[in-house]
């Protein structure tokens, strides 16, 4: 494909005019700001990464070699973060694309009030982090006067105290709930752009829901879900306000992900140092994650 | 393999009546289409038959069984859909095996079955490819591949020909054809095309606004439309209508006047007319012959040229626009004053409300 496009290319003469100096002289600005942009702050990033830079102790700089890093990959919050990142990441995924897959269904159908429940669904998209977090944390998952504690009370169950004993379940609960919109709203998108003349062929093809299901809709959500992945990987890699404001990454580092072991490396320990390497960390887990993602999804792009 | 009957058949979407009672019988192993204007209700009826739309009131009968609710796929029915509508995930062999594979059928089997439609249909060099890697005629190959396999006792055809550009509609209405009497199959064909129509169909059913309008084989309605309607709507360029008035009636002979006053005459059993009723004279563009003694005196407007014949778009001196067929040696050019000679032997008379004098 490439290089019959580079054939085609050549022969046309698009080539060469492609690389002739003016076409790179109008290219520069664009280039110069993304340089700018998003190189600069990586340049910077590693610069600081071998550097002795604590603001706790401002005097005390200069090259570290690779001190830093023997640091953080001394640090044993290090490995349960890159875990927390990747367990919180998985999920959420999965929940919010299976639940979202069988709620897009569901509103797919025709019922009374469909329209509202729609809105209804959409809803919590449109809250902020910090506050639904905190919704959570004060009205539902609270020990007293949470809302599930209330229904645990009611038949007759201990109330748990969801922060304490599985902090890192009820980020993913309430992560999942924020992002559970938006994988409807992609996915029902998707399942009403089938063609009704398909489903009506395999109707005639004896598919039942299921057949139909697993045979003509879930293949047609391939790009959908791949879209969906890829768009809520870039979000959830970075949760922060979620932790930040209910269990604080605690207890211990059993609901610490890799941006907020940044955070803890800058803020709590002033540690600029540990803090670029742990960025760059992220940065290479990040790389990593959308490379699996993307060849895994690439056959499904496909069609 | 199957006959179908229709008794009285209505639909009916949010009480606006879409099929209006349809009385019809499709006879086994023949090729029926049902043909009409868009929004005559003749994909709906097929869709009726297939399945895929409920039937409000009468009666569907397969075979002689009622089928009203039997669902779609335990009809025994398969349909080809205009938009092809393959599984744009499967390949070829899988679209076609995909109903055997819900039926449980046994992978050899279902791979018998496959080889075989695809034989009939020369797919056999295509059936590892996706949907996408195949073009518009080959598209519509699998798409009837996927009915053949399934051995249905009636085939369904939803306009299937329509995406199709000119020339491969020309061949795959053969091939069509070719298909139905190899496989002896029963067929009903839905077009809005009544060249398709004429050239395909045992039979054809005319459909207008969720009416039959008339059932017949293809010279039939050709030679004999019961309505002004059939007779507009089947032909190709479409019959001439003439307003007129009859003047006198003689034994098996009417005269009739032309609203410029031309006297034109026509035979006719005497009964069925009565001097002073208007009717409307259809002539078809083939049965006007271009004549220095012809009764009509027209201008010509325009000329289009086939090669072999000629379409000469002519307005009377009644003011009405005629078309004549000629010969594509005949050499007339606009605005050239013309007399027409219609053929008596082959007007059609229509009352007042359209119906057929005969």
């Amino acid at each position: 494909m490439t290089t019959a496009q580079a054939n085609t290319a050549e022969a046309l003469g698009l080539q060469q005019r492609s690389s002739s100096p003016r076409a790179r002289l109008l290219t520069l600005p664009a280039v110069v700001l993304l340089l700018l942009w998003s190189v600069l702050p990586l340049i910077v990033t590693l610069w600081f990464s071998f550097r002795r830079y604590n603001l706790m102790n401002p005097g005390h700089t200069g090259f570290d070699g690779l001190g830093n890093y023997r640091y953080l990959f001394s640090d044993p919050g290090l490995g349960m973060a890159v875990w927390n990142t990747v367990l919180l990441l998985g999920s959420v995924l999965v929940i919010t694309i299976g639940v979202g897959t069988l709620i897009a269904l569901l509103l797919d159908q025709e019922f009374y009030g469909r329209g509202f429940a729609r809105v209804l669904m959409l809803a919590p998209f449109f809250v902020m982090p910090t506050v639904s977090a905190l919704l959570w944390k004060n009205m539902m998952m609270h020990p007293d006067n949470g809302f599930l504690a209330f229904l645990m009370r009611s038949v007759g169950l201990k109330p748990i105290d969801w922060f304490a004993v599985a902090p890192l379940t009820s980020i993913i609960i309430i992560v999942s709930w924020e992002w559970l919109p938006f994988a409807v709203l992609t996915l029902l998108t998707a399942i009403q752009s089938l063609d009704a003349e398909r489903k009506e062929a395999a109707r005639m093809d004896g598919a039942g829901p299921i057949a139909m299901f697993r045979y003509i809709i879930w293949p047609h959500l391939g790009r959908a879900v791949a879209a969906t992945t890829m768009i809520e990987t870039i979000f959830i890699l970075g949760i922060f306000a979620e932790i930040y404001v209910t269990s604080s990454g605690g207890p211990g580092f059993a609901s610490t992900n890799l941006s907020f072991l940044i955070y803890r490396y800058v803020l709590m320990e002033y540690d600029i140092g540990g803090a670029a390497v742990a960025g760059l960390l992220a940065i290479v887990l990040a790389n990593v994650l959308a490379f699996f993602l993307l060849r895994s999804f690439a056959r499904n792009l496909d069609t | 393999m199957a006959t179908v009957d229709l008794q009285q058949l209505r639909k009916t979407y949010n009480s606006v009546e879409i099929i209006k009672g349809i009385d019809l019988t499709v006879r086994d192993q023949e090729l029926t289409v049902f043909v009409g204007p868009s929004g005559c209700g003749k994909s709906t009826l097929l869709r009726m038959i297939a399945g895929l739309e409920e039937i409000t009131s009468g009666e569907l009968l397969i075979d002689g069984q009622r089928v009203n609710e039997v669902p779609a796929a335990k009809r025994g029915l398969a349909l080809v859909f205009q938009s092809y509508a393959l599984y744009p995930h499967m390949t070829v062999a899988e679209n076609m095996s995909f109903s055997l594979k819900l039926a449980g059928v046994s992978k050899a089997e279902r791979e018998a079955k496959v080889m075989e439609a695809a034989r009939i249909l020369h797919l056999e060099p295509l059936l590892d490819r996706k949907p996408k890697e195949l073009s518009g005629g080959q598209r519509q190959r699998v798409a009837i591949g996927r009915a053949i396999v399934r051995h249905p006792r009636l085939f369904l055809f939803d306009e299937p020909l329509s995406n199709l550009d000119a020339a491969l509609r020309v061949r795959m209405r053969q091939e069509l054809t070719k298909l139905h009497r190899e496989l002896k199959a029963t067929m009903i064909y839905v077009t809005h095309d009544q060249v398709e129509a004429m050239t395909m169909a045992d039979r054809i059913v005319v459909l207008q606004a969720g009416v039959v309008e008339q059932v017949g084989t293809p010279m039939e309605l050709y030679q004999h439309p019961k309505n002004l309607f059939v007779a507009g709507f089947i032909g190709s360029p479409r019959m001439n209508f003439l307003t007129a008035i009859v003047v006198s009636v003689s034994d098996a002979r009417v005269a009739l006047e032309l609203t410029d006053g031309t006297v034109i005459h026509a035979s006719l059993p005497a009964s069925a007319v009565s001097v002073g009723h208007t009717i409307t004279l259809g002539i078809r563009p083939e049965h006007i012959r271009l004549s220095a003694t012809g009764s009509i005196g027209a201008q010509v407007q325009l000329v289009e040229r086939l090669g072999s014949e000629s379409y000469v778009y002519v307005q009377a001196n009644s003011g009405e626009v005629l078309t004549v067929r000629v010969s594509g040696e005949v050499n007339v050019a606009p605005e050239e004053k013309v007399r027409l000679a219609p053929d008596s032997d082959f007007l059609h008379l229509f009352d007042a409300i359209g119906q057929r004098i005969s």
